[in-house]
């Protein structure tokens, strides 16, 4: 007898809850954005948020490493743990927790610099490498979790903004995962994309998955299927329903789930 | 789900795959009571009206099986969506075969019309008939409605017509026992008591497809099952 397994997220076995958030609410001036969300986000899986344009998405996935700190007027309640900590415990450095917690937006944003650089620059910071071989060692790891190393490898020193927009987003990626972090956020990183670069990216999530919690943002209800094992969605604020994939896109509990995903207005 | 697609062409195409699977079983249920009907009256021209009537059956599951394909491709169904053509292609093969049910019903007919009748058997074998015709009735009428209780009504009643099954089963036996000059059209009839009974196994099957429809589970339990005839066969050899 073979041991098959029926959906392909059983051939990865959970390890866990990487980042929990508790009745999390988060106001933009007197805009309430964010609506008593509560989530387990599991370690070494793809989650998928999805939902319409300002259902909170976004908003709530910058929460998760406090990309809206840098925003005046953004308010954070509740309690957001990564591992168990507490993420906005005074005592958390933002920049620390950054690393940790990388992040891949819409538009590919290469720095101005070589594509060594670009990669090389957060292990910089972060004091990654005592020395340029080591750093070398991060840069070509790096680029080959980002699916591009025998493509860039005979021209590290030429600028990350000359490549084309589907390996600048896996330059961005390589560039996120060279500090090493556990949780890799990416907001809608292929809706810039064409469909054999968003294939891809796609794959390499998928690669990526054995090692990070990846948290996606997209707008295409297809790509969510095709590369999340969890899918959470959004609509007003609220977290409506989470869920396996599979069971959200062939049987959704939730009425306003079924109108989304199955193209209705809801 | 009531409401419409943002894009009305979506609903127009699930609707139009729909309204084949109706058109199907209209046909399908004509043909089962036509087939009994030829029987019963020894119709020899309305038998072979069934067995040319299955074409357009073939024909109509050839185009459910073409614009499922181009659905799936197209718009990538999802949810209340994808199991409405996921149900609407196995609902399509069930009727299908029911329908080729029905033409065998017919062939042998024609057979059995140059035979002696055999008391009483057309009649019972027409009563089974008319139940599986009402039951593929309530099973495509709780399709259309997506009325899970029906189906699940439709499909309890499975046991009924394995029951008639089983007692012309011994009634041919008993038939063929009292005299060997019975047994070439008591076996046309047993196989058409069978495929009968087939059917209703595939009417079941069209209404566990209305409760996966409606609630996205297929029923638990095993579906009731009456057909005793493979143990009586044993008991009657022993």
């Amino acid at each position: 007898m073979y041991d098959v397994p029926t959906h392909a997220e059983a051939s990865v076995s959970n390890t866990g809850i990487k980042v929990t958030a508790r009745n999390v609410q988060v106001f933009y001036g007197d805009t309430h954005a964010i609506r008593d969300v509560s989530v387990d986000i599991e370690d070494k899986t793809v989650t998928a948020f999805i939902g319409p344009s300002g259902c909170g998405k976004s908003t709530f996935l910058r929460c998760i490493n406090r990309m809206n700190d840098t925003i005046d007027i953004c308010r954070v309640e509740g309690e957001i743990t990564l591992d168990g900590e507490n993420i906005y415990d005074p005592r958390i450095d933002p920049v620390q927790l950054r690393a940790k917690v990388g992040m891949v937006f819409q538009k590919p944003n290469p720095f101005p610099k070589s594509i060594y650089d670009n990669v090389a620059y957060g292990p910089r910071i972060h004091g990654l490498a005592s020395n340029k071989a080591e750093l070398d060692e991060i840069v070509e790891r790096s680029l080959r979790r980002g699916a591009m190393w025998d493509e860039v490898k005979d021209r590290l020193t030429e600028p990350g903004t000359g490549l084309s927009g589907g390996q600048q987003q896996r330059l961005c990626i390589a560039r996120a995962v060279a500090t090493e972090p556990e949780v890799l956020l990416m907001d809608e990183p292929c809706s810039a994309l064409d469909p054999i670069a968003t294939a891809q990216i796609e794959e390499l999530i998928d690669e990526l998955r054995q090692n990070y919690s990846v948290v996606i943002v997209t707008h295409s209800m297809q790509q969510a299927a095709r590369v999340s094992q969890k899918t959470a969605f959004f609509h007003l604020g609220y977290l409506v329903e989470y869920g396996e994939t599979g069971q959200v896109f062939t049987n959704p509990k939730d009425p306003r789930t079924e109108s989304y995903i199955t193209g209705r207005i809801g | 789900m009531d409401e419409q697609h943002i894009q009305s062409v979506y609903d127009r195409d699930l609707e139009s795959i729909q309204a084949l699977i109706m058109k199907m079983g209209g046909l399908v249920e004509s043909q089962i009571v036509n087939a009994a009907i030829a029987l019963e009256t020894r119709d020899e021209e309305l038998a072979l009206r069934v067995r040319d009537g299955d074409t357009a059956i073939d024909a109509l599951e050839e185009q459910v099986n073409e614009e499922t394909a181009r659905v799936i491709a197209l718009r990538a169904p999802t949810a209340s969506d994808l199991r409405t053509v996921l149900t609407v292609l196995k609902i399509s093969n069930n009727l299908e075969r029911c329908g080729d049910y029905a033409k065998n019903m017919a062939k042998r007919t024609t057979v059995l019309i140059q035979m002696q009748p055999i008391e009483g058997a057309s009649k019972a074998l027409r009563r089974m008939a008319r139940e599986v015709e009402l039951m593929m009735k309530d099973a495509l009428d709780a399709y259309i409605q997506r009325d899970e209780v029906l189906a699940l009504q439709v499909r309890q009643r499975d046991a009924d017509v394995d029951q008639m099954y089983n007692a012309l089963f011994r009634e041919f036996l008993t038939f063929m026992m009292e005299d060997p000059r019975n047994i070439t059209a008591c076996m046309h009839l047993h196989f058409i008591a069978k495929n009968i009974e087939r059917m209703g196994d595939h009417v079941t099957s069209i209404a566990e497809q209305v409760i996966y429809l409606v609630t996205g589970d297929y029923p638990e339990e095993g579906r009731p099952k009456d057909d005793r005839t493979s143990v009586a066969m044993h008991k009657d050899k022993v």
